[in-house]
């Protein structure tokens, strides 16, 4: 099951090609570029793993793909993202953020139920991956 | 007819290429703005000429590897490596060969760390910064230190190295420094003196060449000198070129920059009489010949 998070999600996986267009549009704007690796993908795991720092004041995208091919090397097997955060006041936030590596295979998610008080059901979800320990996990 | 043989047919016309580049533009403006230099603009004028083939080339489908531009400026102080430094981006960037027309400017202190494993990541970073552009290292020679075998330049020469070979098409590194010390710096690093294509040695201005620079740095200051003190610069030159810590055309600058002073004074201790503009961008002779180069 493949897993949307972030922008172009539902599209086809980005090419290279068209992956140093989108930096290049976010550096254009004068944002920071940083790359971030995890292999939990449960869609409320916010806090990915830096790779490296965020890389300011960067002109061309060629810098953020040498990062990029850096973190492929080591990560292969893991969701690598490119987030663009915007210093400017009244944002100081991320304004892009896309996957633009993934495992090969994503075994998906459970929904796991969990019986209460009164016949109550909670509902919780849980990746197929995370049931074994993280660095084994694809 | 065949594909292969129509190909052979087609021409390109490198006029009509020359006119879209707008090379003519930067080159006479890099010779009108640079005095003497005159190896240093053979060398653009060579590489501005095999880029302009190279394009025409792949015009026509001719593949071939681009050539390796990183280049190493030596010369005296005040010969002008580094303003170059800066046109070569622009120059390279109209002709397509980089992608950003930026230069950045380092020296030892951005690219080597203070402990260890703080020069990769330093190094890279300023890379990065530069990827598109030009990396303009001033004084490289300082990066190696001969006498102390664990200084932490050669992690930034080796990374340097691999990136100029790897990401020849990202980035272009020019070196630049004095030429005993850079011959220094080439013997002990045999790798970066072969992945350097280009050395360019930045040749001492003659005392003609230095007033025409004088005169192109008032003109863009909106200064002009009267006939006594065009006569005194010249004297002035001659004389500062026989001292010691003679730099060419920053000394030339530093000259400059010391007469304004003496201008303003001097205007500011008459400052009854009201002032018009020829006054206010005047230098006299009195301004340049109270220069303690007259004392010796």
């Amino acid at each position: 099951m493949k897993i949307t998070q972030g922008q172009f999600s539902f599209l086809p996986d980005l090419t290279d090609a068209e992956i140093r267009l989108q930096v290049q549009y976010a550096l254009d704007n004068g944002w920071a570029l940083a790359v971030e690796h995890t292999d939990d993908p449960h869609p409320r795991n916010s806090y990915w793993s830096m790779w490296g720092n965020p890389m300011f004041d960067l002109r061309d995208a060629a810098g953020v793909m040498m990062e990029l091919d850096a973190c492929r090397r080591e990560h292969g097997l893991s969701y690598i993202r490119v987030m663009a955060f915007d210093s400017r006041k009244g944002w100081e936030s991320i304004r892009m953020s896309f996957v633009v590596n993934r495992p090969a295979d994503e075994p998906g998610f459970e929904l796991v139920r969990t019986e209460g008080e009164g016949r109550s059901v909670h509902y919780t979800l849980r990746s197929y991956a995370t049931s074994r320990p993280s660095g084994a996990r694809y | 007819m065949s594909a292969l043989a129509e190909a052979h047919d087609e021409t390109v016309d490198l006029q009509a290429l020359y006119e879209r580049t707008e090379i003519g533009k930067i080159l006479e403006a890099l010779d009108r703005d640079l005095v003497g230099l005159v190896p240093v603009k053979t060398r653009i004028r060579e590489i501005a000429a095999l880029l302009l083939i190279e394009s025409a080339r792949r015009d026509l489908g001719l593949q071939a590897e681009p050539p390796s531009l990183h280049m190493c400026f030596t010369g005296n102080p005040g010969t002008g490596k580094t303003t170059v430094g800066k046109r070569i981006a622009e120059l390279l960037h109209q002709l397509g060969y980089i992608r950003r027309n930026h230069v950045v400017s380092v020296t030892r202190d951005d690219l080597v760390g203070q402990y260890i494993g703080h020069t990769a990541p330093k190094t890279k970073e300023v890379l990065k910064k530069a990827m598109g552009g030009v990396l303009f290292i001033d004084e490289a020679y300082y990066l190696y230190r001969p006498e102390n075998e664990r200084d932490y330049g050669q992690e930034a020469i080796e990374i340097l190295l691999q990136v100029m070979e790897e990401r020849r098409d990202d980035l272009v590194v020019v070196l630049a420094g004095y030429k005993d010390r850079m011959d220094t710096f080439f013997r002990s690093n045999p790798g970066m003196a072969s992945r350097i294509a280009h050395h360019v040695d930045f040749p001492d201005y003659d005392a003609q060449e230095l007033f025409a620079i004088a005169g192109l740095m008032l003109e863009r200051m909106h200064y002009q000198l009267d006939d006594g003190a065009a006569a005194a610069l010249c004297e002035y030159i001659e004389r500062r070129m026989q001292q010691p810590r003679f730099s060419n055309a920053r000394s030339i600058r530093n000259a400059i920059d010391r007469a304004r002073l003496r201008q303003a004074n001097r205007l500011f201790a008459a400052r009854a009489a009201p002032l018009d503009r020829a006054a206010l961008s005047t230098l006299a002779a009195s301004d340049i010949r109270a220069s303690r180069v007259f004392l010796q």
